[in-house]
């Protein structure tokens, strides 16, 4: 069995790391901290890239701040199975904006949804007007979310 | 607080985290030095406040993630701290949250397999403190992930 994780060795996994806690680092910058020239800095990164396994990057805004007080993790079970397509659901639930992921999934629910919004009753509104009038959509269950940490998986 | 330039650049941001300064200001229609001026100021103000690699655990062998869903045992006053403490000693935890609702916390679990999720469960999950009730979900795909807020 291949175990691609295997390939990478100790500079590779400091790599993943340095740039999982800040992506905007320069090869260069990289190289400094890790004791490569910046060229084989970039030779790295470069091939993690091609491997998919650097796929992208992602900010980390303060969300209360730009005026997104309330995330809820909704568990969503379609209620019609079979006879709504999921494509249709996907596709509807997916243009929300509000929406931020959809994950399917298998266990108690169908689908998990993260909702963002101002405050409790802009959510009720997304709820009501925008989660609720999607195509085949059953039970909703609501959690608040109240905090989250990313952690740096194992690389270390 | 915040203008609509400063608004525009966080959108456009969002869109493409890969951006450097230059590219950003181009995409917001303003000068590369605004455009530098407004991120210090977003970055100061706690606003931005980071920019991370998104890594591919699938592409690094691990085929499975789980959702586990944990009630806790809310008796003991410290019980979340302790719960808290212990999970984030476990590699294999990529996410933490904790909600207001029928669910306390939830975590990520990533795993080479099958075989090596049930390891992680009975040596590292099992073991966590403060425990009431544990519900696990597969997940099977990613459908949306950009986490981009509509500015």
């Amino acid at each position: 069995m291949s175990r691609p994780a295997a390939e990478l060795d100790t500079i590779d996994r400091q790599i993943l790391r340095e740039l999982s806690h800040d992506a905007t680092q320069s090869a260069g910058a990289l190289g400094r901290k890790l004791a490569l020239s910046q060229p084989s800095a970039w030779r790295r990164i470069q091939k993690l890239r091609e491997a998919g396994i650097l796929k992208g990057q992602r900010l980390d805004l303060d969300k209360e701040r730009l005026g997104f007080g309330v995330t809820v993790f909704l568990g969503l079970k379609l209620a019609t199975k079979g006879r709504v397509s999921l494509q249709d659901f996907e596709r509807a639930v997916t243009a929300i904006p509000e929406v931020q992921t959809v994950e399917h999934i298998l266990g108690l629910y169908d689908y998990r949804l993260r909702v963002v919004a101002r405050d409790i009753s802009d959510f009720e509104r997304v709820l009501r007007r925008r989660i609720m009038t999607l195509p085949g959509v059953g039970d909703v269950e609501a959690n608040v979310l109240l905090s989250e940490e990313r952690r740096p998986g194992p690389i270390g | 607080m915040l203008d609509d330039t400063d608004r525009r650049i966080l959108r456009q941001y969002q869109h493409n985290p890969e951006a450097g300064t230059a590219e950003l200001a181009t995409l917001s229609g303003v000068t590369t030095a605004t455009c530098a001026r407004r991120l210090d100021r977003l970055r100061a103000a706690g606003i931005l406040r980071g920019n991370h690699a998104v890594i591919d655990w699938r592409a690094l062998g691990y085929e499975v993630e789980v959702s586990l869903r944990i009630t806790i045992d809310k008796t003991q006053p410290r019980a979340f701290d302790e719960f808290m403490h212990d999970a984030r000693r476990i590699p294999e935890v990529i996410e933490i949250q904790t909600f207001l609702g029928r669910v306390d916390v939830r975590l990520s679990v990533i795993a080479r397999d099958m075989a090596h999720y049930q390891e992680i469960y009975r040596t590292a999950i099992l073991t966590l403190p403060h425990m009431a009730d544990i519900e696990a979900l597969m997940h099977v795909a990613r459908i949306k992930t950009d986490e981009v807020l509509p500015i």
